[in-house]
């Protein structure tokens, strides 16, 4: 579980100016605004364009690019499920039908209580133990309806 | 006296517990009064047997898997620090035919050594080919690497040698080596493996490739989706710098090289190499045209050496055993071995590393044991979600990178996964198409639009509208994707399309004349 930092101006700053001497520094800032604030704020593009001496158009374009970078900070626990072949081939869609009945969310969701963002992952190396899901930086492998109850049932706790 | 266990801290037991075993036995020995060290490796590539207990005996290291939290204390009574009997004993591991039965040169330490200790790893033979490196001239180095046939392992398959041959050529006070660890193809884990379970491997293939091609600066671009991968080569990054194996000064060589991690953020295009590149300079991860070549002008505009997790943590063994040795395992123009990753619906998932030549049906018969469920085997994807679907009837395919060829696959990153008789083969092609249009990175036309109209006609054909028409202009669409696409991305989606439908045409609803596009 974690806290975000709520968004600030000069601790984005700070940020900005710790990593912007690295070359090629757009991914690492944006990393770290995401790590502090829990997403990356449409306040913070202008900054970092600047600090970067890009276009904010050329920063819109990176940011929303990667499918990591969130526009609003997730619920207190992320669950990403893995949809990709290999956990399709181990009964990951009905598992994903399942957390997404059990959560009353479709993925990519936020359930209303804002504890439990469900997401589709494609794939997450454990393939040799499939169906595999992450809660939080926590992984899970050889799912099955009963681990993956309990598995939400953590996440909603 | 302290008895040693081994207890892997690879994602891959992580995800079945093996964090609450090793608590849990740390905690259970104490209580006891036992004098235990529990040391935390890579792991084994055992996957249907983690978590992996292994305890060090005067004969070996004994196995007991998989265990369970419930099982630590009848462990301990069997006794376990003696390798005392216990159902779930296992042997001497290295003498399990699953590991028996590999040849393991890149993964020879994975699963044994401490991934966090660099005197553990030069124990183990580490940093040999460093030093042999740095006792020849930069450019033996290189052809060491062309005669070792050694192929890139990211699924091109091309000569990692010419490669850094081509970089060494190069005039530049500024080169750099990219490491892509952007492992994204579903059924592969052995890049992650390795990153986690002896990153020092890693690290000294890529120090070898800096002072053969005169760079001196490196980057492992590692996917987010990786947490513990990131987590692992930062800890060895920073332990080898302090043993001096880093710097302005490599083991007081004179050479420079240092290297760093950077995450990417979620795009599978990224794994393309310019894709890579584009990421790394901190721009949208689009596709570069070729030429120029990354080699002439890559990072940063500056010539690149960008090579596979795989190749360069292979490059070690070459330099230390030398390139005849390596060379002369495998088949045809695939020489040395391939680290085969065995998953999906599969009794024995894990890593396999053999020479080349191996069949399929060896490998997902007899090797993985089938299906998890008993069900019979259906079809196999070989090579990620860019490669193709592999009935029954093409299992005596051998794994080499031309014999895939022929038979319109491709052995990519080694992945194999398997599906069982219920498996949905149009499902499966829609997916394909539905995975290349989310995850184009948009410059070209083929990829980009090719991709959603393909998830529509794949709709219509499975709704029985027009069939017949629809199939056709499925083949014309996989035909433009194929020849006009930018990078492998739209290039290759349509390899699982058409085998799905050239192999299993009866899901499809039709039987289609079998294609000679794929030409």
């Amino acid at each position: 579980m974690r806290r975000y930092e709520a968004w600030s101006v000069p601790r984005a700053a700070e940020i900005i100016a710790r990593e912007k001497h690295r070359p090629g520094a757009a991914l690492p800032i944006l990393h770290a605004i995401q790590e502090t604030f829990g997403c990356v704020p449409e306040a913070a593009v202008p900054m970092v364009a600047e600090a970067l001496n890009l276009s904010r158009a050329e920063m819109h374009g990176t940011v929303t690019f990667y499918h990591d970078f969130r526009k609003s900070p997730p619920g207190r626990r992320v669950l990403k499920l893995c949809r990709a072949e290999s956990c399709q081939a181990a009964g990951g869609d009905a598992l994903a039908a399942r957390a997404e009945e059990k959560l009353g969310v479709e993925m990519g969701e936020t359930t209303a209580d804002a504890r439990v963002t469900l997401e589709a992952v494609y794939c997450l190396g454990l393939c040799h133990s499939s169906p595999a899901a992450m809660l939080d930086g926590h992984v899970f492998g050889m799912l099955d309806e009963r681990k993956l109850d309990a598995l939400v049932k953590e996440a909603q706790a | 006296m302290t008895t040693r266990i081994f207890i892997s801290r690879d994602s891959g037991a992580l995800c079945v517990g093996a964090e609450e075993v090793a608590t849990a036995l740390a905690k259970a020995a104490g209580l006891r009064g036992l004098a235990v060290d529990i040391v935390r490796t890579g792991s084994r590539g055992l996957y249907w047997l983690e978590p992996l207990v292994e305890v060090a005996t005067s004969d070996g290291r004994i196995g007991y898997g998989p265990v369970a939290v419930g099982d630590v204390e009848s462990l301990l009574d069997a006794p376990l620090l003696e390798g005392g009997e216990h159902p779930l004993r296992l042997g001497l591991v290295e003498d399990l035919p699953w590991l028996k039965r590999q040849t393991r040169l890149t993964f020879a330490r994975c699963g044994i050594v401490d991934p966090r200790s660099l005197p553990d790893y030069r124990a183990h033979g580490g940093y040999q080919g460093l030093e042999k490196a740095l006792a020849m001239a930069p450019e033996a180095i290189v052809e060491e690497v062309v005669n070792s046939g050694l192929r890139g392992r990211g699924g091109a398959g091309f000569p990692t040698g010419i490669k850094w041959r081509t970089v060494a050529k190069t005039v530049n006070p500024q080169k750099y080596i990219v490491c892509n660890a952007d492992e994204g193809d579903s059924g592969t884990f052995a890049d992650r493996m390795i990153m986690e379970g002896d990153p020092f491997v890693l690290i000294e293939g890529m120090t070898i490739a800096g002072i053969a091609t005169g760079a001196s600066y490196g980057y492992v671009y590692i996917r987010s989706e990786y947490p513990h991968a990131i987590e692992a080569m930062e800890i060895a990054i920073k332990a080898v710098r302090e043993g001096g194996m880093l710097g302005p000064n490599v083991a007081g060589s004179g050479h420079a090289y240092d290297m760093e991690v950077r995450a990417g953020a979620g795009a599978y295009v990224c794994g393309e190499e310019t894709s890579l590149l584009e990421s790394l300079e901190g721009r949208r991860g689009e596709v570069r045209a070729k030429p120029p070549l990354p080699a002439h002008i890559g990072l940063f505009g500056k010539p690149t050496v960008i090579n596979n997790v795989l190749s360069l943590a292979t490059v070690p063994f070459i330099m230390s055993e030398g390139a005849a040795i390596y060379r002369d395992y495998g088949m045809g123009r695939s020489r040395g071995t391939m680290p085969i990753q065995l998953a999906g619906n599969i009794k024995h998932g894990g890593l396999f590393e053999t020479a080349f030549g191996i069949t399929l049906g060896e490998l997902v018969d007899d090797i993985g044991g089938g299906t998890r469920n008993g069900r019979p085997v259906r079809a196999v994807q070989v090579g990620g979600p860019l490669g193709a679907y592999f009935p029954r009837s093409l299992f005596d395919t051998p794994f080499d990178y031309e014999a895939f060829t022929a038979a319109d696959g491709l052995i990519g990153h080694g992945g194999v996964v398997v599906f069982d008789d219920t498996v949905d083969m149009a499902k499966q092609a829609r997916f394909a198409m539905e995975f290349c249009a989310i995850e184009s990175c948009g410059k070209c036309t083929p990829c980009r639009i090719g991709s959603a109209r393909g998830v529509e006609v794949i709709d219509r054909i499975m709704a029985d509208t027009d069939r017949a028409a629809n199939i056709t202009v499925l083949e014309d669409l996989c035909n433009t994707m194929k020849f006009g696409s930018l990078c492998a991305l739209g290039g290759f989606t349509p390899y699982p399309v058409m085998s799905a439908l050239t192999h299993f045409p009866e899901d499809f609803g039709a039987t289609p004349k079998r294609l000679q596009a794929a030409e």
